[in-house]
């Protein structure tokens, strides 16, 4: 993490745009995860869509970056890079700039053959599970990015009381919907398949369906809240 | 069985892997769904041309060989990528032209001689369900293709409508560059070439890497020198990713990020490959020989597009040198096909393929 904020922003080195080849374009806001980095990432990603300047290609929003697609047959890279530090400049303005996220409300039962990884992560921590469930439950987690499969979210805020290592040896496959912890950082599964994070509950929810379109219940720009609950409905 | 009118095509042998694929699964990146994706999308692209298909078609990518299929129909179909000994119902058949097979035909493909993945397009192209927009199969999350898997003897897959109202006539392509094992890789440096050191600038420019059995369609892993960065940190709060991205993970060996790559990545990225060189990746064997040769984004952009204007052109006439027939009020052609060695007779524009022992001109 950051010394200061000044540092965090570092208005020498940030932003930076730079090729990611002939057909994208990476505009870096800073280095690091924080959440006002990511703020400008989620802030910058609605500005380039609304200035549609990418022929309708995709645009990726990360923990610090935001990346462009575009149509080489269509714009030069020196046409792109114009258009893109001109929607850059919409940035200063603070309207621009969201502090508040959408929530998006997970129902998890904790413990048992659901989570049973709930036991190790208390004694880890040195407290009774209630207690774990408590922290764990009690903060709306920044959703940074999705990544690694779909629907996965990197979430950040975990309360670093209750951290806890990776298993040894991952598990072959763990139940679509679980919810586990790996170190700092904490994490649901939408999909079933081998995992090596401590798992200390499940939702019954289905987060990502490839037969819709829009599949999946957890996106960038929003926080999720995992709520206790006793048994799936 | 189901009764269709536009014929489907069933596996009889995969002794490998066989993959159904389109042009990737775009516009769900920021859900974390990989592009995956036809690994040589030039193949991919010349072969739905070559039987009159729209470029989102979905072909079948064939790996190593080894692999059989029968048309239940009478279809166009034509073979790509990487050079195999193909033949229709055991007639040696060429690639980069489109013939016909008849109901009942078989196509097999054994013995690969260049590259890794041959590319069967078939006339309509192969139907399996669009899943978010595309048909081509990511075996790490089980999806596209047939159940998010590899084929298998017995699986039967549906052949879309053809174009309407095209007539159909053979085609044929002859702008194939031969594959070899030493290759020039073209990169623009970036985006984070700043983060490494002069020298592990001129150490990934200079030295030959050589493609580790690592590999496979989510990337090339290389051997080779180990390429240095500024502060001898290689890890970077995770960004995206991009078709040929080459990340330098801790071990200063770099990996070249292909099709089915997951959609960030948490290394340091010392360049990006030019799009046009990243069909001839999809088709380096274990022990291919890479040199990387450092273009900007502009001439990047420009091999592009001289790529685009290369694969739109006219596709030539099917033969060069032929010797003719008239039978009744039919003409038939026989020779080699322009695209390569196979030989072929031409019948009302369909190229069929023949044996052909020994020419002689004394008949």
């Amino acid at each position: 993490m950051s010394r200061n904020g000044t540092n965090k922003l570092d208005g020498q080195r940030f932003p930076r745009v730079v090729p990611a080849g002939d057909s994208a374009i990476l505009i870096e806001l800073g280095s690091e995860v924080d959440p006002e980095i990511s703020s400008r990432v989620f802030a910058l990603t609605d500005l380039m869509r609304d200035a549609g300047l990418n022929s309708g290609l995709e645009i990726l929003p990360t923990y610090r970056s935001v990346l462009v697609y575009y149509d080489p047959l269509v714009s030069s890279y020196a046409e792109m890079l114009d258009a893109v530090n001109g929607v850059i400049e919409r940035l200063a303005e603070p309207a621009n700039v969201k502090s508040s996220l959408k929530i998006v409300e997970i129902p998890v039962v904790y413990g048992g053959e659901d989570g049973p990884d709930l036991p190790f992560v208390a004694e880890h921590a040195g407290m009774t599970e209630d207690s774990v469930i408590q922290l764990h439950s009690e903060t709306d987690y920044r959703v940074y990015m999705l990544g690694f499969s779909p629907g996965f979210p990197y979430l950040g805020g975990l309360d670093e009381r209750i951290a806890a290592p990776r298993l040894k040896t991952p598990r072959v496959s763990v139940p679509a919907g679980s919810v586990g912890i790996a170190e700092l950082q904490t994490g649901v599964y939408p999909n079933a398949g081998p995992g090596g994070w401590r798992i200390i509950g499940r939702t019954s929810l289905t987060l990502f369906d490839v037969n819709s379109s829009t599949p999946s219940l957890i996106t960038p720009a929003t926080e999720v809240r995992f709520i206790p609950v006793d048994h799936h409905d | 069985m189901t009764e269709t009118s536009h014929g489907s095509i069933h596996v009889i042998r995969c002794g490998f892997m066989a993959l159904v694929q389109d042009q990737g699964r775009l516009g769900f990146q920021e859900l974390g769904v990989s592009v995956s994706g036809a690994a040589d999308k030039e193949a991919l692209d010349v072969g739905n041309l070559l039987v009159g298909n729209p470029h989102d078609s979905a072909a079948l990518e064939v790996m190593l060989g080894d692999f059989e299929i029968e048309f239940s129909e009478s279809m166009m179909f034509a073979l790509t990528g990487a050079e195999t000994d193909a033949s229709l119902d055991n007639v040696p058949v060429g690639r980069y032209l489109s013939y016909k097979a008849h109901a009942g035909s078989r196509l097999s493909l054994s013995n690969v001689r260049q590259g890794l993945r041959a590319y069967i397009s078939v006339q309509g192209g192969v139907d399996t369900p669009i899943i978010l927009g595309s048909r081509s199969t990511h075996m790490a999350s089980g999806i596209g293709g047939l159940e998010g898997k590899g084929l298998k003897p017995g699986d039967v897959l549906m052949v879309g409508k053809s174009v309407p109202g095209d007539v159909y006539a053979s085609r044929c392509w002859n702008g194939e560059e031969s594959p070899t094992d030493e290759l020039i890789v073209r990169v623009v440096l970036g985006p984070q070439d700043d983060e490494f050191s002069e020298s592990g600038i001129e150490t990934f420019l200079s030295s030959t890497y050589v493609v580790s059995d690592q590999s496979d369609r989510q990337g090339l892993r290389l051997e080779g020198s180990t390429i240095e960065t500024r502060n001898g940190r290689y890890d970077i709060v995770s960004d995206a990713v991009v078709n040929g991205s080459i990340q330098v993970p801790g071990d200063g060996k770099p990996i070249i990020l292909l099709a089915d790559r997951q959609t960030t990545g948490g290394y340091l990225k010392i360049a990006t490959v030019a799009s046009v060189d990243i069909p001839r990746l999809g088709q380096a064997p274990p022990g291919t020989r890479i040199n990387f040769s450092a273009v900007s984004v502009e001439e990047s952009q420009q091999l592009l597009i001289e790529r685009q204007h290369k694969l739109s052109a006219p596709i030539k006439e099917l033969i060069g040198d032929q010797f003719s027939l008239r039978v009744g009020d039919t003409d038939i052609s026989v020779g080699v096909a322009l695209s390569g060695s196979a030989r072929i007779l031409v019948l009302d524009g369909i190229a069929y393929p023949i044996f052909v022992d020994e020419f002689t001109s004394d008949g």
